[in-house]
């Protein structure tokens, strides 16, 4: 395996100017005995959009599952090396810190709409009512808010108690996303938001994270390599668990210093 | 058309036509062992519904056992079966969704675990005479709980408490990971989680196992004389509502009772033929009460389900 060290893929990633607000060191992840994650180190940087792509099975959905925890839920997995979160240099995978506290800090766009069974209103509504917010006053504005941020207010604002399930699946997504939104969370991570969909819900939820990406930093898996290109600031490309290659998107897409990523790039692999 | 295409297509049509015969053949065997089940059930039915249908008065329901056969009633049976199922259900429901919840969200994965689980499912098969041995002598004796409309209640839902929970595993395991995830992920705690998704989702699956395990227990006759049902009873127990504070009353639940299956035991084996009819009029109507309850369950799923699609 050809791969560049670590040092020279943040060092020739991170223009001074960026702000990191998070980033991986040596992370590495076990499902039982199966190593998915080879010792990863990578900067998410601040208010910008970082891509992981790779072939299927290359652990960029692994990847992005270790950054609110969601390996926690089932049994059997192991985490090695450290996510830190800036700017008070939280360690998110520290077994003393609180998987909740991570969530509640970090939310998370599924590969399929998954809306609850019940109203759109609750479904936007829910991350505040975890967190025991009962004032109806401030749910309603919070909840229009987060509609609006997914552009999806003016098409559901008069049937905000209809079930989430009578919404098309481009709708759906995008309440996924307010869903996500409501809670002002720091980073948004997209596990392939748009690979259930067709091309103009797709292209109405790049449009929106393009739009979010001042607000938010932002993590998304993509299958689609186009679509990393068209959103992200940075791209990463993994391989079998491997981080191959970390850099600004433009440069992966068209002058990558790694043949592999080259291949995989260019349709020659993958 | 040259005569080469003419000969394949012919040659087609012979073998699609050869294949359909079996479908042709499993349609009949399927129709026929349809019909065993359901016209075996419909004759039996209607055997019992003949026999009994000029029994079926107001004054049947509403009246206690008697020595004359035309006089006798199922008020006591009725009474009573409603009774011990109020039991069943109130202890059971709570006691099976909780553990099917605990096993599924909560337990360890474990051999601790796997062993209960295993346990669990092996204990819907346990003979129901079983439960009624044990019964008598922990409830009956141990506890000196009587024999009593309280017994015969914890009794059944012991024997329907496997059923609640495995309904209530299988009704959870249904619900897609995608849903629980993203509750998660919006930092619910697993109890959060738990309350306002799982059990909600899931009700639809848990209320129609609560049902069919009711049904189950509505007939169950052994384990309910082991633990001594009363086969003629002239009374019925205390009101659970009166009229003086606090308007509420257990007594009932020590009272002595009878259930529709015992009092139906009780007169096929009489001699006089008349009482045969009396049995068969109560079978009839334990027979309605149980469908019912499957109806019930029906309807249920049926509302429930509406608002949830996957």
């Amino acid at each position: 395996m050809v791969s560049a060290t670590v040092s020279e893929v943040t060092a020739a990633a991170a223009p001074p100017i960026q702000v990191k607000k998070s980033e991986s060191r040596s992370l590495s992840f076990h499902y039982g005995s199966f190593q998915a994650l080879k010792s990863i180190s990578m900067p998410i940087y601040e208010k910008k959009v970082t891509a992981l792509i790779g072939p299927s099975g290359c652990g960029k959905s692994t990847y992005l599952r270790c950054f609110n925890r969601m390996h926690d839920l089932y049994p059997g997995n192991r985490y090695e090396g450290q996510i830190m979160l800036y700017p008070d240099n939280t360690n998110v995978l520290n077994p003393d810190v609180d998987p909740i506290e991570v969530r509640m800090r970090i939310s998370m766009v599924f590969q399929k709409p998954n809306p609850f069974p019940k109203s759109i209103y609750e479904n936007v509504a829910y991350g505040l009512r975890v967190r025991g917010e009962r004032k109806r006053a401030l749910l309603d504005e919070k909840v229009e808010d987060a509609l609006r941020g997914a552009a999806l207010w003016d098409e559901v604002k008069n049937r905000l108690n209809d079930l989430a399930f009578n919404l098309s699946g481009g709708q759906q997504q995008r309440l996924c996303i307010a869903r996500a939104l409501a809670t002002d969370p720091e980073m948004l991570l997209f596990d392939e938001p748009t690979s259930a969909l067709d091309p103009i819900a797709t292209a109405s939820i790049e449009q929106l994270i393009t739009e979010l990406k001042a607000k938010i930093t932002i993590l998304i898996v993509t299958h689609n390599m186009q679509q990393a290109a068209r959103v992200s600031d940075y791209t990463a490309y993994m391989y079998l668990g491997e981080l191959i290659e970390f850099d600004a998107t433009d440069t992966i897409f068209i002058k990558p210093k790694n043949k592999q990523t080259e291949d995989y790039i260019t349709g020659r692999f993958g | 058309m040259s005569d080469a295409t003419a000969v394949k297509i012919q040659k087609i049509r012979e073998l699609i036509v050869r294949h359909k015969r079996w479908d042709v053949a499993f349609g009949i065997v399927g129709v026929l062992a349809l019909m065993i089940g359901v016209l075996t059930f419909v004759a039996l039915f209607l055997d019992m519904l003949i026999d009994g249908a000029p029994r079926l008065t107001w004054d049947f329901l509403t009246s206690f056992p008697s020595r004359k056969p035309d006089q006798a009633g199922i008020l006591s049976a009725w009474v009573g079966s409603t009774m011990v199922m109020l039991v069943t259900a109130v202890t059971a429901i709570p006691l099976g969704v909780g553990a099917g919840v605990y096993l599924e969200e909560y337990a360890p994965r474990n051999w601790m675990t796997d062993l209960i689980e295993i346990n669990v499912t092996n204990l819907a098969g346990v003979p129901s005479i079983v439960y009624g041995l044990l019964a008598l002598g922990l409830f009956v004796y141990q506890f000196g709980l009587g024999q009593s409309v309280l017994t015969a209640g914890l009794t059944l839902a012991l024997l329907i408490l496997p059923v609640i929970i495995v309904a209530t595993r299988e009704a959870i395991r249904s619900i897609p990971a995608a849903i629980r995830e993203g509750a998660y992920a919006l930092g619910a705690t697993k109890w959060q989680t738990t309350a306002h998704h799982i059990i909600p989702y899931s009700m639809a699956g848990i209320l129609t196992g609560v049902i069919i395990g009711l049904a189950r227990a509505i007939g169950e006759t052994a384990p309910i004389i082991t633990v001594g049902a009363l086969t003629f009873i002239a009374f019925l127990p205390e009101a659970p509502i009166t009229s003086e504070p606090p308007f509420v009353s257990f007594e009932w639940l020590m009272s002595g009772f009878t259930v529709m299956p015992i009092q139906m035991f009780n007169w096929t084996s009489r001699p006089e033929a008349a009482f045969q009819l009396n049995a068969a009029a109560a079978g009839v109507v334990l027979l309605i009460m149980t469908l019912s309850m499957n109806a019930l369950a029906i309807y249920i799923r049926y509302r429930l389900r509406k608002s949830i699609k996957w």
